[in-house]
């Protein structure tokens, strides 16, 4: 990461306690914002709660999704599971274009309005990002590094755990990575099933026609985004230096 | 002593090796030379079963393989393979106690292990342990793997192509540390390769492989003076037949008695190395030193040239 | 011919999951639009005789999965399963519904649902084996839209509850689809106009390329709903400022909000992509390129842009389907499209009004994904 890049994400983070702390410091830049005397910030519910419950959220479903995506990822790219190779990937490649607003929406008839319907969709949507990234990892490892380790006498358990999974650890943390920005944003929309999130702020703002409360409801979850983003390009560019390839960044 | 009886491996309807029997001398290095798809990879892997035979079977000092678990058989065989195949995500030290360490050796034992092989493959510890594969050069990195591949003091090595990456110049160095490395440990070791040359520079005995069938297993003198099929012939190439042979011998196998002026060429020098010496500086005869500097006798152009003549 | 007594893997994988179908609700019956569903087993929903074929055609499919059977009797088993499955739901209406009864509402539930995925899965697999080519695979997306159609025209559909909230609203349902379209379309295109130049100069002048990407990747971690929110300032201060423009349809509120959002989310996956494909064509062919003078336009247009173009279509469906998505959010800010329905049928508590904005969402994106993928294919198999 440049140090611009660094910078740029400590003063976000800086700018978002700074705000959490104390919104009346902002009051002002926000007051141009709304309209017939109505108020600058958001008073209806407590946004530091509000941010908790966000974070809680996505962590939550993020956090399943790792640990069945992977799983599936392993499963599959064993030479047991050979026979729902193929089919797995198309499922994922086909399973990507259900939109987040309508796994949200669909979810809803299943468990009722809350917080769980967000939860349910942002894990399942999380699951395939997870699980692409797994797989490629998995199935990519080096022909002569698989070789020299059965060569060695690793057993299929020793080669999974200790050459196959190291090695696969970049590409599933950006996995995660994507996840975990998607699930901030599709969690966002979540307070349109009345999921406890920041979202709250946007759509109050929406529906109130006051700016004021779209742009920090925006803000603290763009904050979000970029801080938790920042955080795993370090995590993975860390471990992609342990395993000596930098792969080109392009989503 | 590696015993091959009859083995054949099929793939599907394709024989990739065609009942092959043949044993590889205990203490010794035996290239496998054939062109890509002769099966002498397939025949190599088969030797530690990272490829099963179809029939057939092989014993390794008299141990049939077939008794023990596949990774156990593995973990007593050391194996390198063209492009090294480290592991990218652990630094020198911890590729080369990878099998010590799925032996459950103790750390002090791995640690003392891993510095002392580092040590003879002229990397020093306190400068490599730590690194991770891509910050080491080519050559070193094929230094690590054949370290890796000895960690747990194996009586048998199996190299797929081992120098097949490198450059002509670090490949030929990287040879002469094989030989003298094979020369210090007496291990075992079967090399699979598709250059002749590097088949008969480093061979005790050469097997010549061809469409799955074993052409002939000899030692590299008695196969370029009789070649058993005109393919074997070919691989050979027939050009510089003489100067081959004569690189085999040492010059002590043909000293005479008598004296010579001008500098001597050492007894263990090649005879290739001796009649280049005298070609070039124009001279017919030249004094013989043993390694201890005295002058054993002389070697002459004609003595030289008896012995790269075809024998009778 | 010869199957093996030995289950096919993907087989087992569809059986359990129609066999939770099987132990699941069929179709859910409710009093009014509102109130919670009751769930209603296969054999209550539709008549004995009904019931009886359908079943009996799943369990021939789920029998042709689970034995190592060739590949064209599995896609066959496995469509006709999906017909029947089609078919059947659209007559649970008429024989669950008391006469006469105008309110009550019923719908497919979890047991329609986990068929229709344990078969789908089974045909994807069916054909995965059969290696369908790019050219199959789009015929076979048209029949099945085909289908669907003749399903629509019929009226076999009529009488479930997705079809009651359509038939309240069509006029609105096709002029929200237009809208959805227009701006999915619409934003693509203005993406491909600015993104391939962009990405050309980020090929050509890595001194900009890092600055460009860098941004382009912070406007992706900006949340869509966030996104679409904060563009309603700007753009109502801009249509303030210049009234030519309001009288255009630009405003804080609308479609034009909406717009801009996803042209920004576009515009990564298109520069990218075009970066990508330019770096993947190889040098030597450009070196060829350059060594037999051609200037560097001839060499943009005649050798980097046609080998580079089977990525430049991969980025194209990137943004295609992420956009057909996305466009639902511009309901929220009436920007219209079928997250209008998703929104008001959320607001209301009327599932069925959110699936008549769901449905044709995950249709149209599933549609265009298989459609964009036989494509980029195509253009690949073309240069191999």
């Amino acid at each position: 990461m440049t140090p611009v890049g660094i910078a740029f994400r400590l003063l976000v983070l800086v700018l978002m306690v700074a705000f959490l702390a104390n919104p009346g410091l902002f009051e002002p830049l926000l007051l141009p914002l709304t309209r017939n005397g109505a108020p600058a910030i958001y008073v209806q519910g407590d946004l530091v709660a509000l941010t908790l419950n966000h974070l809680a959220i996505v962590a939550m479903a993020t956090g399943a999704a790792t640990i069945i995506a992977v799983g599936l990822a392993m499963l599959v790219s064993r030479p047991s599971g050979v026979e729902f190779l193929p089919l797995s990937r198309s499922i994922v490649n086909i399973g990507q274009t259900f939109p987040p607003v309508a796994v949200l929406a669909i979810a809803v008839p299943l468990v009722g309005f809350g917080d769980r319907p967000a939860l349910i969709a942002l894990f399942l949507y999380g699951l395939l990002p997870i699980f692409e990234n797994a797989l490629v990892g998995l199935t990519g490892v080096p022909a002569a590094v698989a070789d020299a380790a059965r060569g060695m006498g690793l057993t299929p358990r020793q080669i999974l755990f200790r050459v196959d999974l190291p090695l696969a650890l970049p590409l599933i943390l950006s996995g995660v990575r994507l996840s975990a920005v998607i699930a901030l944003s599709t969690a966002a929309i979540g307070s349109t099933v009345a999921a406890k999130t920041l979202g709250e702020v946007i759509i109050a703002g929406l529906l109130s026609g006051n700016t004021a409360f779209v742009v920090q409801g925006g803000l603290l979850v763009a904050g979000l985004a970029i801080l938790i983003d920042g955080v795993f390009v370090a995590a993975e560019r860390f471990a992609a230096h342990r395993v000596g390839a930098l792969q080109l960044r392009t989503a | 002593m590696i015993e091959i009886g009859h083995v054949t491996r099929k793939f599907g309807a394709a024989v990739a090796v065609d009942d092959v029997t043949v044993t590889a001398p205990g203490g010794a290095i035996t290239a496998l030379v054939g062109t890509s798809g002769s099966g002498k990879t397939t025949l190599l892997r088969m030797i530690n079963r990272l490829i099963e035979p179809t029939s057939g079977t092989i014993a390794i000092d008299g141990v049939d393989t077939r008794t023990l678990k596949p990774f156990e058989l593995r973990r007593r065989i050391g194996y390198v393979i063209q492009g090294d195949g480290l592991f990218p995500h652990r630094s020198v030290a911890g590729n080369i106690g990878t099998v010590p360490a799925l032996l459950g050796w103790d750390r002090p034992r791995i640690r003392a292990r891993v510095a002392e092989l580092m040590e003879m493959f002229q990397l020093d510890p306190a400068v490599y342990a730590r690194r991770l594969p891509h910050e080491l050069s080519g050559g070193q990195r094929q230094r690590v793997g054949v370290a890796r591949a000895l960690a747990a003091g194996p009586r048998v090595l199996l190299m797929d192509e081992p120098f097949g990456a490198l450059d002509p110049i670090i490949r030929l160095k990287a040879q002469d540390d094989l030989l003298a490395l094979q020369k210090r440990l007496g291990t075992t070791i079967v090399l699979v390769t598709h250059d002749m040359n590097e088949a008969l520079r480093l061979g005790d005995f050469i097997a010549v492989m061809d469409a799955g069938k074993l052409l002939q297993f000899a030692t590299p003198a008695e196969m370029l003076v009789r070649p058993a099929t005109p393919f074997v012939e070919e691989l050979i190439g027939t050009g510089d037949r003489p100067f081959r042979l004569l690189a085999l011998a040492p010059v002590s196998e043909i000293v005479e008695p008598g004296t010579a002026g001008g500098p001597p060429v050492p007894a263990t020098a090649t005879q290739y190395e001796a009649l280049a010496s005298l070609a070039w500086d124009g001279r017919s005869a030249a004094p013989v030193a043993a390694p201890d500097g005295t002058i054993v006798g002389i070697v002459t152009v004609t003595g030289l040239l008896r012995h790269a003549a075809r024998p009778r | 011919m010869a199957v093996s007594l030995r289950p096919d893997k993907v087989g087992v994988l569809v059986a359990v999951i129609a066999a939770a179908a099987a132990a699941s609700p069929f179709a859910t019956f409710k009093a009014n639009r509102i109130v919670a569903g009751a769930p209603r087993s296969l054999f209550e929903a539709l008549p004995p005789t009904g019931a009886a074929i359908l079943a009996a055609v799943l369990a021939v499919a789920v029998v042709v999965a689970l034995l190592r059977t060739p590949g064209w009797l599995r896609l066959a088993a496995a469509l006709a399963a999906l017909g029947a499955l089609a078919v059947a739901i659209g007559a649970v209406p008429a024989h669950l519904t008391p006469e006469g009864d105008r309110l009550a509402r019923v719908g497919p539930s979890t047991g329609f649902w986990l068929s229709l995925v344990a078969f789908a899965v089974m045909a994807a697999d069916a054909s995965i084996r059969l290696r369908l080519g790019p050219l199959a695979r789009i015929v076979a997306v048209l029949l099945v839209a085909l289908g669907v159609a003749l399903l629509l025209r019929t009226g076999a559909w009529d009488g479930l509850s997705v079809m009651k909230e359509y038939a309240g609203r069509s006029d609105a349902f096709w002029r929200e689809a237009g809208r959805h379209v227009a701006l999915a379309l619409g934003s693509l295109a203005a993406a491909i106009v600015v993104g391939i130049p962009l990405g050309v100069l980020c090929h050509r002048v890595p001194a900009v390329r890092g600055a460009i990407l860098g941004v382009l990747n912070v406007v992706q971690t900006i949340p869509s709903i966030a996104m679409f929110g904060m563009l309603i300032a700007p753009l109502a201060a801009v249509a303030a400022a210049f009234p030519f423009l309001a009288a255009l349809g630009v405003g804080g509120i609308g479609a034009a909000p909406a717009f801009v959002a996803l042209f920004a989310y576009a515009l990564l996956p298109m520069v990218a992509n075009t970066v990508v494909g330019l770096a993947s064509v190889p040098a030597a062919a450009v070196d060829a390129a350059r060594g037999m003078g051609m200037t560097a336009r001839q060499r943009l247009v005649r050798v980097e842009f046609p080998l580079a173009f089977p990525v430049i279509l991969t980025g194209i469906r990137i943004v295609l389907v992420q956009n057909l998505g996305l466009a639902t959010i511009a309901g929220l800010i009436g920007g219209g499209g079928f997250g209008v329905f998703v929104f008001q049928g959320l607001g209301q508590t009327a599932i069925d009004l959110v699936l008549l904005g769901a449905l044709p969402t995950v249709a149209l994106a599933f549609s265009a994904a298989i459609l964009l993928d036989a494509a980029v294919e195509a253009s690949r198999g073309r240069l191999a």
